[in-house]
């Protein structure tokens, strides 16, 4: 198991985000979290980070406890965030974001690691020298996914990749996580509100609803259960199906 | 209708003619009852008569017409639109590389070198050049803090404070010499930097605003009571110039002097131009490090801090540490400013330090525009120069100067200089890392 979150309780100040939660991540698995706005998948992927802390239970990654950990500590036993919103860094370069993805690494590997994400991502070679922030929303999200890969995690998370995008995008990033899956063997902890694509990638996946783990299984399973296709891809699959 | 609706967009020749179309059966309508028909006089009784040439002109007119009025609109928006493209193309290419601006600092540099040897007789000037490369100093030293690392300091002063006591106190009390003294003033203001950068860590924006705010005047506060170490208000006085090298600028006595050792006339004149040119050499130092720091891993996570503290740390930075960095650098620098401040005054008190210092510094780094280094020089002429000229206009010199930096923030809102030059550039084509 690579990453074990057992028994995870959250708090924002005096509200109670997480409710004893348990998500586990095998190597080379994509696992997805599902569920509504508010539901508390972006609280469940920021206490890995520490942020906010776990307040009680258990996350595990590789065997140690991470949960105690300041936020950097935890970025250098090998997860990688691609954060809601992208949070890149607007005003610095695209090559200035990629070389803070770096920073963990060696001085010696960053230029095979560029190549590799301007293999990956060509359109990011073209924008090196521009500034993050002039970059369409799309753009934005490819070079928080190559930022994160930067650094060469064995774990990686992303919260919410399509949030925003074209539909187009939207179908360009999910490739992307099934070819960075499949092809190179990342480890993925997916975070979506676009269900139908998320469970369509996914190995796994559970379902968030308050605060707690409702359901869990296959993709498949999930995609074909009724409760699921009534709260989350009702109407949804029309949308984003195309 | 949606034809004319759609006038926004760019249009196709087909979607123009339907345009004139929906125009030209408009002007059909209009012009039956107007132009088609037309009653006449007969014999005393109106009777209705009919002008078909002329409405189908009418007709025709409106149909062309509109072809032209909307082919000259199109083209006036596409011109507009190349033009703004235009625009954001030289905008990159800026931020790609400005010859521009590096000669305009080579230039300044120039200018500052040959200064005090073309107003050698002036002193007026060579002091007022030596309070405007003060504060570029100061400013550079902020710049680091807030333009960089985006910490909003408002008590910066402290820092220039603590260097200059620093001094006076080593050097009157126990002797020690202006370079002995340098080093030991900067490693105490950064010091304290890190004293007032560790209770501030998880603090931004504002709040860290205040708090900056409050530690400036805990220091002024405890300089102005703390009398046996500071002399308290009336401050430290007769304090030690600098000496070239160990030899002192003093008319000619028993010691060697500057002026015997090199078999010059005494002149009260070269100590000004030494201290000139040594506050030059600082700053100089100072800028050259600051653009080293910028380029190196320290430097880069300082400005990502600015950027994004959160997707920082998810990188693996540990915030504290270059939060406290930051500090420690901005306050070493403004320290040396301060020992500088000192040596040239001779005295120093409490009131060479107060929250008055602290926004003018401010104000050089957000008019130069934060994290510009040109900008900062040229703001501090602006702010220092400003109201030395305008002392003709008396009572209201202030008055002149508070407009002249509201037209400049209107003119330029993010600074003189707002452009930012990358630390990092890579040929794609060749793929030389350079």
């Amino acid at each position: 198991m690579m990453l074990q979150l057992s028994g995870v309780h959250a708090h924002y100040g005096y509200i109670h985000a997480l409710h004893g939660v348990d998500v586990s991540v095998q190597v080379g698995e994509v696992v997805t979290l599902i569920g509504a706005n508010g539901a508390g998948k972006s609280t469940l992927m920021m206490s890995i980070f520490g942020q906010p802390r776990a307040s009680a239970g258990r996350i595990v990654f590789n065997g140690e406890d991470i949960s105690k950990l300041p936020t950097h500590e935890i970025a250098r036993r090998g997860i990688a965030l691609v954060p809601e919103g992208r949070r890149i860094f607007p005003r610095m370069t695209v090559m200035e974001n990629l070389q803070m993805g770096a920073v963990l690494g060696e001085e010696m590997n960053f230029a095979v690691d560029l190549k590799r994400m301007y293999l990956l991502f060509p359109i990011l070679e073209e924008r090196c020298q521009q500034r993050a922030g002039t970059l369409s929303g799309g753009e934005q999200q490819m070079l928080a996914i190559a930022r994160a890969l930067m650094s060469r995690p064995q774990l990686l998370l992303l919260d919410e990749p399509s949030l925003g995008l074209a539909p187009l995008y939207i179908k360009k990033i999910f490739q992307i996580v099934r070819e960075l899956n499949r092809e190179h063997g990342m480890t993925i902890l997916l975070v979506e509100q676009n269900a139908h694509h998320a469970l369509r990638v996914a190995h796994r996946g559970y379902v968030l609803q308050h605060g707690q783990i409702i359901l869990s299984g296959t993709g498949h399973e999930l995609l074909a259960n009724p409760e699921v296709h009534a709260a989350y891809l009702e109407g949804g699959q029309a949308a984003t199906a195309s | 209708m949606s034809a004319l609706v759609l006038a926004h967009h760019r249009i196709s020749p087909t979607e123009r003619l339907k345009d004139a179309a929906a125009v030209a059966f408009i002007a059909l309508l209009l012009g039956i009852p107007m132009i088609g028909l037309t009653t006449i006089d007969q014999g005393g009784a109106l009777r209705i008569a009919t002008r078909w040439p002329a409405l189908l002109a009418f007709i025709a007119a409106c149909f062309v017409g509109r072809l032209l009025l909307r082919y000259g609109f199109d083209q006036l928006r596409a011109r507009k639109l190349a033009r703004e493209q235009a625009a954001a193309a030289v905008r990159d290419r800026n931020l790609a590389a400005s010859p521009l601006l590096t000669w305009v600092g080579w230039g300044a540099l120039g200018v500052s070198l040959a200064l005090p040897i073309v107003f050698t007789d002036n002193r007026y000037v060579v002091d007022t050049a030596t309070t405007v490369l003060i504060y570029v100093m100061l400013g550079w030293g902020l710049n680091v803090v807030v333009g960089l690392a985006g910490l909003l300091d408002l008590g910066y002063v402290a820092f220039y404070a603590v260097g200059a006591y620093t001094y006076g106190v080593l050097a009157t009390q126990l002797g020690w010499t202006f370079w002995q003294a340098l080093p030991v003033a900067g490693a105490m203001a950064a010091s304290f930097g890190i004293i007032l950068g560790w209770p501030t860590l998880r603090l931004r924006g504002d709040y860290l605003a205040i708090v900056t705010l409050g530690f400036g005047e805990i220091i002024r506060v405890i300089l102005v009571n703390w009398t046996e170490l500071s002399g308290g208000p009336n401050g430290i006085t007769s304090i030690p110039r600098p000496s070239f090298f160990g030899l002192p600028f003093k008319p000619p006595g028993d010691d060697p002097t500057f002026a015997s050792f090199f078999g010059l006339e005494y002149s009260p004149s070269h100590r000004i131009v030494f201290l000139y040119y040594l506050i030059l050499a600082l700053a100089l130092l100072t800028n050259l490090f600051v653009s080293r720091m910028r380029k190196l891993p320290i430097g880069r996570a300082w400005e990502a801090m600015r950027e994004d503290e959160i997707a920082c740390k998810a990188m693996g930075i540990n915030a504290r540490n270059v939060k406290l960095s930051a500090f420690a650098i901005g306050a070493m620098l403004g320290g040396f400013a301060g020992v500088f401040f000192a040596a040239r005054q001779g005295f120093i008190s409490p009131e060479s330090f107060t929250f008055n210092e602290s926004a003018i510094i401010l104000a050089i780094v957000v008019l130069g525009g934060m994290g510009s280094q040109l900008g900062v020089v040229l703001a501090s002429l602006v702010l220092v120069l400003l109201p030395e000229l305008g002392r003709d206009f008396a009572e209201y010199r202030m008055l002149l100067f508070g407009t002249a930096m509201i037209l400049i923030m209107i003119w330029k809102p993010g600074g003189i200089l707002a452009h930012r030059e990358p630390t990092l550039r890579y040929l794609a084509t060749t793929g030389d890392k350079r």
